[in-house]
């Protein structure tokens, strides 16, 4: 053993030598590549519909940068993983993202408890994140109640209340005053972004005339509808407020084949996507729901180029997560910019004085007091929001009356009071 | 009303759940087999039929046809590269051979479901109806389209049981599911019986997914509700009895609708499948179960 030492020792020395010279090349590349690459990671959805928009969406505004010669030189560079839609694999990509990749920043998902499972995780590793279309009040109320902590979390989509509100705003317009509506039922899916909407909806439904007769939370499983439209319709409401996004497609579908005279208008994700014609087999027809960018409306002069760009790349018009994903690659770079670094703490700090005229409208985000901490601010001159229609094969916008594109109109079969006009 | 409700949709919802579940049932009594992708095969079926009659614009008839085509060829392809294969296996033995096609089947089910979210997406898709429109029955909007299910349900099954006990090839099989040995010693080839059955069971699952896929829409998140369905309501039949799987059916269809109604919709399957636990302590063999 003895004898075998000196040589054993050799090796040991040769071994050490050997890596410290590995760590201090790499090292030496690493702050050469420092100067280099804008590393933002995608974690999404990739087989749902909303889902997929966000690393292709992603990429377009990305490509975009590069072509124009990136940000102070600085390419940028995304790395996609595709979670399946749930909190455990999109918590290994963000693992993964900041561990092994590298990354500067995360935008990620549009699934409320996927985006609440991954906050504390951005706390814990100080990596930047932002949410192209969650919609919990949690999540900024979470950067609210534990600033220092959570505060490398961003809502850039609007909250569940703020999403309320726009629905509540529109219906006032086009529905109270439009057609004399007086109640409504609330329809909607049990799941964490709806609690929020609802007591938004039954805050803000009287306030604009409209009595709230019922309340129906329905499991993301059902797949017969038929008992919950007959409740609905027992109640006898003028209005149906939706708060859908996990199902779309068969309550749509029933709603027409069953001939349910009564409207429906809300928060409907799936509606926002443009296949939903082809997946209802036009059943959508009539359906009333918020979009903040939609193609073909001029919400600011970026919005139409983009969704015209995505469609040429990609065939298909872009899910709402897609116009919040595209946009938070640009003002995410453009606070790399301002920072003059990606560090951490000084990113935060620069995206917190985001100022972006972006395709969802003019982006700035709540500060510190506000109970909605790192969320979009929702206005007028900000983000406000779109009532849209599904009117043969096309989504129209129809409220504001500024960014309106077609008239509100519906399928024989719904009685939807009587036009003021 | 709420009543007459009950009744109409109760009545649409089971006969789809007997022609789903009788095929499956059939595969059983004969062969032994307890498909686990028969959830997957029923949601390619309306997946196809979807994507033919809407994306490639086909139309609801051909649409329909095509989805039973392709499903019927999975079918036969699920029992040519998963069962039979098993079956024969000289590495297994016999013993495990249940529980391996039972796995077999399982991970078939699982490798469908996830090519259609690949090439679809998860969202769900719902089939061209072929009849439109509704119609009040005793004061209750019945859309066609319900109407329809039933009737191509009860068809089918009405059909099924002609070819069961009055054609020759119908009652090899039904003799095939009593005794094996002795059709075989008779002088008939049971593998030639096996691609009968799975043929038939085939175009069942097809009919039945294009079917659900007009009345409820599917998804590939359909897929394990599908199975485990059919399996409750053909363990609560009895295993192996097509009659018991249809009283079976509509004991869990009506049981289902008056939750729906009555209670909410969210605790729909909730005592069906308390009803399936029940009957699995006071009655193993199931309501007509032989064994």
């Amino acid at each position: 053993m003895r004898k075998l030492a000196p040589a054993a020792t050799r090796r040991l020395v040769r071994a050490l030598l050997a890596s410290t010279v590995l760590i201090g090349s790499h090292a030496v590349t690493s702050t050469v590549q420092a100067a280099d690459p804008i590393r933002i990671a995608v974690i999404a959805e990739a087989q749902a519909l909303a889902g997929a928009s966000i690393p292709q969406a992603a990429q377009i505004a990305a490509d975009e940068i590069n072509a124009k010669g990136g940000i102070d030189g600085r390419k940028v560079e995304l790395v996609t993983y595709d979670n399946k839609s749930s909190a455990a694999d999109s918590v290994r990509a963000f693992q993964r993202a900041a561990s092994e990749d590298k990354v500067h920043a995360v935008i990620a998902s549009y699934i409320s408890e996927v985006v609440l499972a991954l906050q504390p995780w951005s706390a814990r590793l100080k990596m930047p994140f932002i949410t192209p279309g969650a919609a919990s009040n949690e999540i900024p109320l979470n950067v609210h109640k534990d600033y220092a902590r959570n505060k490398y979390s961003f809502h850039g989509y609007l909250t569940s209340k703020a999403q309320s509100q726009a629905v509540c705003d529109a219906a006032k317009a086009i529905l109270v005053e439009g057609r004399q509506m007086k109640t409504a039922v609330i329809m909607s899916e049990d799941a964490a972004w709806t609690k929020p909407l609802d007591e938004g909806y039954k805050e803000c439904l009287p306030k604009v005339g409209l009595k709230v007769l019922d309340h129906i939370r329905f499991s993301p499983s059902t797949t017969d509808f038929n008992p919950i439209f007959s409740r609905i319709e027992g109640a006898k409401p003028d209005v149906i407020v939706t708060g859908i996004s996990h199902v779309g497609v068969q309550p749509t579908v029933q709603w027409r084949s069953q001939q349910v005279p009564i409207p429906m208008i809300g928060i409907a994700s799936q509606a926002t996507n443009a296949t939903f014609w082809k997946e209802t087999n036009g059943a959508t027809e009539g359906v009333l729901f918020e979009m903040f960018a939609a193609p073909g409306t001029n919400v600011t002069p970026k919005t139409a180029p983009f969704a015209e760009a995505f469609k040429a790349k990609y065939g298909n018009y872009p899910s709402y997560a897609g116009y919040t994903a595209y946009d938070e690659v640009y003002y995410i770079t453009d606070a790399v910019r301002r920072a003059g670094s990606t560090d951490p703490d000084k990113l935060v700090e620069a995206l917190e004085k985001t100022d972006w005229e972006g395709t969802l409208g003019r982006i700035q985000f709540y500060g510190r007091e506000d109970d909605f901490t790192h969320s979009i601010k929702y206005g007028p001159g900000l983000v406000s929001g779109m009532m849209m229609q599904w009117q043969d094969g096309k989504q129209l916008a129809v409220w504001p009356p500024q960014v309106a594109n077609g008239k509100i109109t519906f399928p024989s079969f719904v009685k939807a009071g009587s036009a003021a006009n | 009303m709420t009543a007459i409700q009950i009744l109409i949709d109760g009545f649409a919802i089971s006969a789809l759940y007997a022609l789903g579940a009788t095929g499956f049932t059939l595969i059983f009594g004969v062969s032994g087999v307890l498909n686990l992708s028969h959830g997957a095969l029923m949601v390619t079926a309306a997946v196809v039929a979807w994507a033919a009659s809407s994306e490639l614009g086909l139309g609801a008839y051909a649409g329909a046809g095509v989805g039973v085509a392709v499903c019927t060829l999975l079918t036969l392809a699920t029992y040519g590269l998963v069962v039979k294969p098993i079956d024969r296996s000289r590495a297994i033995p016999p013993e495990e051979k249940e529980i391996f096609i039972l796995t077999g089947t399982l991970l078939w089910g699982i490798m469908i479901q996830e090519f259609i979210a690949y090439l679809f997406t998860s969202n769900a898709k719902t089939v061209r109806p072929i009849v439109e429109g509704v119609v009040v029955i005793a004061g209750v909007r019945t859309p066609w389209n319900q109407i329809f299910t039933a009737v191509i349900c009860w068809g089918t099954i009405a059909l099924l049981w002609v070819l069961v006990n009055r054609t020759r090839t119908g009652k090899v099989v039904l003799a095939a599911s009593m005794n094996p040995r002795g059709v075989t010693l008779l002088g008939f080839e049971l593998s030639r019986i096996y691609v009968a059955i799975w043929l038939i069971y085939g175009v069942l699952a097809g009919i039945a997914g294009v079917l659900l896929g007009q009345f409820l829409g599917v998804s590939p998140y359909s897929v394990g509700p599908l199975t485990a369905s059919a399996f409750s309501i053909v363990v609560l039949g009895g295993l192996g009895s097509v009659s018991g799987s249809l009283i079976a059916a509509y004991v869990v269809g009506y049981l289902e609708t008056l939750t729906a109604y009555l209670i909410s919709p969210a605790y729909r399957t909730i005592p069906s499948l308390l009803l399936l636990v029940a009957v699995m302590y006071v009655r193993p063999q199931g309501l007509l179960g032989r064994r």
